[in-house]
């Protein structure tokens, strides 16, 4: 492989500029372009292996029979199908209530520093924002758990109180160890990436389109509606994937806040109802051997599908978008 | 941006003449938190979120409000929406700063030269004593680990995409990078676990297999910034080398990487800023230990993100212990970051013409 695609590419080349004898530097030059080109089949081979040893080492839980899985000793279900349903509900369930919360919070910030905010300021307030996407998730995990959770003790009380009417709010009991608050905590992770492809997308729209709005006699309101919001809608739509992407495999707030459960459950403030994939690894895996690891890692290939396809989707709505952007 | 002096919507309608004055929504503001006031002291006991969230709700309303009475229904949702676009930012604000007082509040309360100076031999129960020293150099060490392997990978693989690269396999990598960056850290500890225990037996741990996790996670953050920054290398550099007979790969490592340097070490170094305070894959491959684990090859590591978290879940004294490893951390980022921006302010060569 690693001999046969530089020479592909380098054909290519030659054929796109066919007049153009480049010096290319002999064995040396040959020895660096194989390099080069090695590194980039090396990413090739690291995803396939992770997909790869990842079946392999799940595979004895894969083909186990109910019987077998019945012996670890933390399993619950009839099935493998059955243990990770849960699981894949507890996370969807956390990273969809993050993406609610974040996504409306995203956009509203992208307008402010693209179209609102004074222009000397706009660059430092970016700043700002990716200074959420420098503190580690542990630290977020602590700040979740021990300043997050009694803060909204009072917030979840008068909700249930008073809306405790409708089965989503039902139920609540301090601490506030509850999905809710690890999807607030989930929602502030996600909010700078989000935040960063939005604004990207609101600044590219074009200068043209907006001052026409302006000369319309439009507010400037009507100019983000009009001019702004349509140009970037799919960029929001795809930087809303890649938010959900990162909260889908978070651990550590999910596993240092929350207090797990294994139920298809939409209580939102009782404890003890919901757990993620990831936060049950990491919680089961360090006393994990033999059959119960391979079982985890089945349920960590779960959700390996599920960011790749999410991923891949959001890669693939950038993609279509930059095809026909050079043309407004 | 905004509309000036001359009003588009004057003699559309009789009401639309007549604009609020420039100082008005100060004036809105100072009269809601006012009264906001006032009304927290009549119902109870005033503390500054109810205070703000009822003057915030005060402020919109009666802006709105009067606005609408004034200016008419355009401007009043002119307004709104201006009012909720500053309040998304404001919202934004509150976790950053309650995160980083509350860190430095609760982690100054164990933080001290000896806690940076002593490891856990030796500590038991509620003993105050005991520090992060044998976490931090087990950070330091991994990190460092993980950008050998991942940085000369990043390079290269950049070097290809940005110089060499076209047809299927470009795209394709280009791609695959993109999903890589989607891998969970878990998922690639996971894989490291999995990778190192099939070839070395199951009760294999070692530094080396966390730095191996960090690098699936590390190589396409580097990949995608040096990207970036070869791609801003102007074209003319490059031509201006091939017209004098330089080969290729000479003119990439000798102007298109020298042009790029700074650009390259602030990329590497925030890559490694981003990587430096992973929880999850560690904590599956090198765990915990008490003392300093020097051998990158053999046996379990401390590392600053899995103490914080070991240390919280003890309950306790580790609590204060987790603030003050969470705060050493949070100084090691911060301070990454800072040079790594530095680096490029004054190392990146001068646009001069």
């Amino acid at each position: 492989m690693a001999v046969l695609s530089p020479t592909r590419a380098e054909k290519q080349h030659d054929e796109r500029e066919p007049d153009v004898k480049r010096n290319q530097g002999g064995i040396a030059g040959r020895v660096f372009q194989y390099l080069s080109v090695a590194a980039g089949l090396t990413i090739l081979l690291t995803l396939a292996a992770v997909a790869g040893f990842l079946v392999l080492r799940a595979w004895p839980a894969l083909t186990a029979s109910p019987e077998e899985l019945q012996e670890i000793s933390w399993f619950q279900g009839d099935s493998l199908l059955a243990y990770v349903g849960p699981l894949i509900f507890g996370t969807l369930l956390a990273s969809l209530l993050a993406l609610l919360i974040a996504v409306p919070l995203s956009v509203g910030i992208a307008l402010f520093i693209s179209h609102y905010a004074p222009r000397a300021l706009a660059q430092a307030l970016g700043y700002v924002i990716d200074l959420l996407a420098a503190i580690p998730s542990v630290v977020y995990g602590l700040w979740g758990a021990l300043w997050l959770a009694p803060t909204l003790d009072p917030i979840f009380r008068w909700m249930t109180d008073f809306l405790g009417f409708i089965p989503l709010f039902e139920g609540y009991q301090p601490p506030a160890k509850n999905i809710l608050t690890a999807s607030v905590v989930l929602a502030v992770m996600i909010l700078p990436i989000i935040t960063a492809v939005t604004r990207e997308v609101f600044l590219q729209t074009p200068v043209l389109h907006e001052e026409a709005a302006l000369a319309l006699g439009a507010t400037r309101w009507e100019m983000v509606r009009m001019a702004v919001i349509p140009f970037g809608r799919s960029g929001v739509i795809s930087a809303s994937m890649l938010g959900l992407g990162r909260a889908l495999g978070e651990t550590m707030a999910v596993l240092m806040i929350l207090s797990p459960g294994f139920l298809y459950s939409f209580f939102l403030l009782k404890p003890g109802q919901h757990q993620s994939i990831a936060a049950n690894i990491a919680s089961k895996f360090p006393e994990a051997s033999g059959l119960s690891v391979s079982a985890l890692i089945a349920t960590g290939l779960a959700l390996f599908v599920i960011t790749l396809a999410v991923n891949m989707f959001a890669r693939w709505i950038i993609s279509r978008r930059s095809e026909f952007s050079g043309a407004n | 941006m905004t509309t000036t002096t001359v009003d588009p919507l004057a003699g559309t309608q009789t009401s639309a003449r007549r604009r609020l004055p420039t100082w008005s929504p100060w004036a809105f503001a100072a009269g809601a938190l006012v009264l906001a006031f006032l009304l927290m002291l009549v119902l109870g006991s005033p503390t500054v979120a109810t205070v703000v969230a009822t003057a915030i709700v005060l402020y919109a309303v009666g802006l709105t409000v009067t606005s609408r009475v004034v200016e008419g229904e355009r401007r009043a949702t002119d307004r709104l929406a201006t009012t909720l676009v500053t309040l998304a930012f404001g919202v934004a604000l509150i976790p950053l700063i309650s995160l980083l007082w509350t860190v430095v509040k609760e982690g100054s309360k164990q933080f001290s030269v000896t806690f940076l100076n002593t490891n856990m031999v030796g500590v038991y129960g509620q003993m105050t004593e005991g520090g992060v020293y044998h976490a931090i150099m087990g950070t330091l060490l991994i990190t460092l680990a993980a950008a050998v392997i991942s940085v000369p990978i990043g390079l290269l693989t950049a070097i290809y995409l940005v110089e060499y690269g076209q047809g299927h396999l470009a795209r394709s990598i280009t791609f695959l990078v993109d999903v890589m960056t989607g891998i969970p850290s878990i998922v690639a500890g996971l894989f490291a676990f999995t990778l190192f225990t099939m070839v070395f037996g199951p009760a294999y741990r070692s530094g080396l297999m966390g730095a191996a996790a960090l690098s699936v996670l590390m190589i396409p953050v580097v990949i995608r910034s040096v990207e970036e920054m070869l791609r801003l290398v102007p074209n003319e550099l490059r031509e201006a080398a091939y017209a004098l007979g330089v080969p290729k790969y000479l003119t990439i490592i000798k102007v298109v990487l020298r042009t790029a340097v700074a650009g390259i070490v602030t990329g590497v170094m925030l890559a490694v800023a981003r990587v430096i305070g992973e929880t999850a894959p560690l904590l599956l491959t090198v765990g915990i230990i008490a003392d300093v684990n020097w051998d990158l090859f053999d046996g379990r590591m401390a590392t600053l993100p899995v103490y914080a978290y070991r240390q919280y879940s003890q309950g306790g004294i580790g609590v204060d212990r987790a603030w003050a490893a969470a705060l050493t951390l949070i100084a090691i980022v911060m301070i990454l970051n800072v040079v790594a921006r530095l680096v490029s302010r004054y190392f990146s060569p001068k646009a001069t013409r």
